[in-house]
Parts: C-alpha cells; sequence; structure tokens
C-alpha cells in the first residue's frame, strides 16, 4: 500500500535585509525553525535536499545530520518544489522517512554567497548575454510584448498583477512593501525594461526557509499537534536554458507539463483549488501561469485579476503574501510560496482565506526555465 | 582566441567565448556572417549551435550561411545600463527567415518606432571577444523593386 505523504514542519527565517546573517546560517535557521515548528529533533530526520549552493552536505554537517537521501536539484528558484516531489517519491519509495528541504539565500547582501559568475564560453554567454542583459529583469521581461500582442491581454492588466499583490501584501507585516498601489503608480514608476517599471519587478532580499516531509503516519506518531499539510499531487518539467529558444514565447510549455500531471495524480482541476501559489518574479508569470495551467481560458488571465478575482475577497485569492513583487524574493522564491500555502492551509496566514482546503503551488525556475507543481490539501 | 584568459573588465562579462563546436559560428561572425546548423535529414537551421538536431536528433550536419533577414518577434528597452552599452538598450529576440529564433540587440532604431513583426536585417558589432550579430529595422524601399 502507498505510504501518504505531509508536510509535518514549515517555517522562514527573518527575511529582509540580513548583512550579517551568511547564506549558510539561513539554511541553518530556517532548518532549526522548521524542525522545531514539526517537535522533531535533527536526529530523526534522515533525508536532506536542498540547491546546490551551498548544497546538501554543507547544510547536512552544518547541522550535524548524516542524511542517507540527499538531493542537490538545482534548476531555479523552483528547486524547492521539485525536492517536495522528489521526496514524496523517496519516501514512498522507503528510502527515507524525514526529508528536511532548506533554503537560504543572501540575495540582497551577499553574505557568504558565490558571485553570479558566468563562464564566458557558457551557452548563455555565448548566445544572450552579449546583448547588455543585466539579469533577470532584462531577460525574463522579453517575451511579456509579444503575450500581450498575441494574448489581447494589456499594459494595464499587467500593471493590475502587481497592484493586486501588493493588496495581500498591505494585510501582511511581514511583508517588505506594504503601501497600496494603482495602477498609475505602477505604469508612472520607474522605468527598468520597458514596458516593465520597478513595480513590475521582483524584489531583491535576504531569508530562508525550511519545510519537514515524511509520511502521515511517522507524522502522526511523532510530530507536533501543527495541521498536517497533505500532498495530493506533483509535476515537473524543464524545456530551455535560453529563454529566446521557448518554443512558443506567449505560453510556458512546463507550467502546462507540470500542473497536468499534478492535476492528474491529485483527480483534481482548477476548479477544485481554493487559494493559488505562482511565482510571480515579475508580473507577467501569474498571467502565463493562470493561462497555462488551464485556470482561464486564452488571453483572459489579464482580465480575471484586473476584475479583482484573485485580490482579497475574489474568487481565487492568488500571492496571499503578496508574492515576489511586495512579499519577499531571495533570487530563488519557490521555497516562499509554498510556505504561504502551508499557512493558508493551516489556517495560520497573516492575511488568511476562509475555507481554504485546497491550494495549489506553481514554482518557475531561471527565465521560464523550469517549473513544478504541487497540490496541497489539508485533508488526506 | 578559445584559450585566452578571461578579461576582468567590466565589458569582458559581455563576451562570448567560443567552444569547439560553436567555433564555425563566431569564425563566420568575424567575416561578417550568419552561419547555423542545417539537419540534412529534417532541413532544418536551428539556433544555437550544437552538435545534433534538437528535432531529429542526427548528427548529419552542415552548416549554412542565413540571408541576414528577419522580423523582429519580441523586444524591451532596457533604461539599465550595462558597461559598454547605450542606454537605453533594445534587446530583442529575432525570428530568422531560416526559422529560428535568436537574443540580439535593435540597432539604429528609435525605440519608439519599433513594431512587432517588422523586417530586420542583420549587421555585426566588433564588441569584446567578438563580432556579435545585432539586426537593424530595413529601410522602407529595401527589398522592393525600384520602378524606373
Amino acid at each position: 500500500m502507498s505510504r501518504e505523504v505531509v508536510i509535518m514542519g514549515a517555517a522562514e527565517t527573518d527575511i529582509g535585509k540580513l548583512p550579517t546573517t551568511s547564506t549558510l546560517e539561513l539554511h541553518v535557521e530556517g532548518a532549526r525553525r522548521a524542525l522545531a515548528d514539526a517537535n522533531l529533533s535533527k536526529d530523526q530526520v534522515d533525508g536532506i535536499a536542498s540547491v546546490s549552493v551551498p548544497g546538501p552536505i554543507q547544510v547536512s554537517h552544518a547541522l550535524g545530520i548524516t542524511p542517507t537521501y540527499v538531493d542537490g536539484t538545482g534548476v531555479g528558484g523552483s528547486s524547492f518544489l521539485f525536492h517536495v516531489r522528489h521526496a514524496t517519491a523517496a519516501i514512498k519509495a522507503g528510502y527515507a522517512d524525514v526529508v528536511l528541504i532548506t533554503h537560504g539565500e543572501s540575495g540582497r547582501s551577499r553574505v557568504g554567497a558565490p558571485p553570479y559568475p558566468r563562464a564566458n564560453d557558457s551557452v548563455m554567454a555565448q548566445f544572450e548575454m552579449p546583448y547588455g542583459i543585466v539579469g533577470p529583469p532584462t531577460s525574463f521581461t522579453v517575451p511579456a510584448r509579444r503575450f500581450l500582442h498575441e494574448t489581447d491581454n494589456t499594459l494595464e492588466q499587467l500593471a493590475e498583477v502587481a497592484v493586486a499583490q501588493r493588496r495581500w501584501a498591505s494585510r501582511n507585516p511581514r511583508a517588505m512593501f506594504r503601501d497600496e498601489v494603482t495602477v498609475d503608480d505602477v505604469l508612472g514608476a520607474k522605468m527598468i525594461a520597458d514596458p516593465f517599471t520597478l513595480l513590475m519587478c521582483c524584489l531583491v532580499t535576504d531569508g530562508g526557509g525550511a519545510l519537514v516531509v515524511a509520511s502521515r503516519e511517522f507524522a502522526e506518531a511523532h510530530g507536533s499537534d501543527k495541521p498536517l499539510v497533505h500532498i495530493l499531487g506533483t509535476g515537473e518539467a524543464a524545456t530551455t536554458p535560453l529563454i529566446s529558444q521557448m518554443e512558443d514565447m506567449t505560453r510556458c510549455k512546463q507550467f502546462t507539463l507540470s500542473s497536468q500531471a499534478a492535476f492528474k495524480e491529485s483527480g483534481t482541476s482548477p476548479a477544485d483549488i481554493d487559494h493559488l501559489m505562482i511565482y510571480d518574479a515579475f508580473a507577467h508569470v501569474p498571467l502565463y501561469g493562470l493561462e497555462d495551467m488551464g485556470f482561464v481560458g486564452r488571453g483572459e488571465s489579464g482580465a480575471f485579476v484586473a476584475d479583482g478575482h484573485t485580490s482579497p475577497g475574489g474568487r481565487l485569492p492568488m500571492n496571499t503574501n503578496g508574492g515576489g513583487m511586495s512579499y519577499t524574493h531571495t533570487g530563488m522564491y519557490g521555497m516562499f510560496a509554498i510556505q504561504e500555502s502551508v499557512r493558508q492551509l493551516r489556517g495560520e496566514a497573516a492575511a488568511q482565506v476562509d475555507d481554504v482546503s485546497t491550494s495549489l503551488v506553481l514554482g518557475n525556475g531561471g527565465m521560464f526555465m523550469s517549473a513544478a507543481t504541487l497540490i496541497l490539501a489539508n485533508q488526506p | 582566441m578559445t584559450t585566452k584568459t578571461p578579461e576582468v573588465s567590466p565589458e569582458a562579462r559581455f563576451a562570448p567565448r567560443a567552444t569547439p563546436e560553436t567555433q564555425p559560428y563566431w569564425d563566420a561572425t568575424a567575416a561578417g556572417r550568419l552561419d547555423l546548423p542545417r539537419c540534412r535529414p529534417c532541413d532544418q537551421v536551428f539556433f544555437y549551435p550544437r552538435s545534433s538536431c534538437p528535432q531529429c536528433g542526427s548528427i548529419d550536419l552542415e552548416w549554412v550561411t542565413c540571408s541576414g533577414k528577419g522580423l523582429l518577434h519580441t523586444y524591451v528597452v532596457s533604461h539599465r545600463p550595462a558597461p559598454g552599452f547605450p542606454v537605453p538598450t533594445v534587446i530583442a529576440v529575432v525570428e530568422l527567415e531560416e526559422g529560428p529564433r535568436m537574443m540580439t540587440n535593435l540597432v539604429d532604431a528609435d525605440p519608439e518606432t519599433l513594431e512587432l513583426d517588422m523586417p530586420v536585417e542583420v549587421r555585426f558589432e566588433q564588441r569584446t571577444g567578438a563580432a556579435v550579430p545585432v539586426f537593424a529595422p530595413v529601410p522602407e524601399n529595401a527589398g522592393k523593386e525600384v520602378a524606373r
């Protein structure tokens, strides 16, 4: 019989500007808090998952854990959703009982963090970087104009994504930006990569967090009294490391593939989802997500957001922590999207939505490079 | 060129350096040509250069010289200064006449006058480390027969 798998512990570190905390320490602090949340000791952990820097071995050694299941999948900001999926499979297979998934990133202060070097002979350095791309704001944004053109979504609707998420952030004391904004504020903000203004781009912060994933059986026998979050379905996919090589610049294929797998495994459809987290590095990404996962039809995402359906009081609350544009974004935001789903399902979110029983998390990695989907619930 | 020690100037961050499988591409740009691999079984030209066809997996490839003509597929106008680049810089994706799309810069164009799917043509700019293919709008009367 297949083992049911749950998230039994979840916690974030302090977030924002943390100039005296190293990258490794953010992992370690997140892990300690998540283990405390689950009421486990480090010695009950037999699996560890983390991205390649500082790496799962460094993190587990710093914590004093000797893992017998190790996952170092590093596919950008969606990596932590991949880790949850892989941990679920490992636990079902009997390879591990308790997997600790950690994130920590000194994205803003760069303490104990590697530089962002890209070897000049890498594929990206040869075929994209020579054009003056200064990080994600000038590359992730490139498909958007084509998307607006082909789908008839408008620039004002793109700005509405930032407006809607700031409404949620205004209800969250931990969010970095909390003042509500208007479409005019967004469109009138400092221009970064036309048509993207500063308010359509994500933050750059320091922070971390961790998850404890285990079999339901183990969690019920050993864990805290916190509500368990059940992992109903997962999916993952990846396409291209170069954004210019997307098969179709107006659709993100891995959003579709990973969500279809998660819907199939969980036996759910978009109509069953009460709460949604879509990785929002930039304002266009949630619009792709809504369309590519089938929450709305082609070209309907902009109006859906502008009409308030994803805002407080709307029928599909989305990015309720304020998202990467207003809450926090360390560089690999996926961990924070999962954390907010867990909080909503436990009923302990800052901007708590009534009656959340299912939540979907869509993670993006790189510039439309990889994606993973988790469908989580408060009941098995 | 491929064994040169990487430079440390800010501009060097944007300097491409060839690998053996991409060397013919960069050799061609240095000579003022845009050469790309074509799969003989599929008859497809593809970007970026690599050792097998991304469609069928064949290693039966040849290099072809592209026309240098294409359409402006999408773009952003970057207002963030990158070392050695003009502000604003137009960062664009061009769809080549032969099919594939590539990242590039739009040059010699007023960012306000750009339109998606407008015809563009290749040029080569000497940047740190290599001759880099960029694109410029095709003048209004280019390609049309001039009545005499």
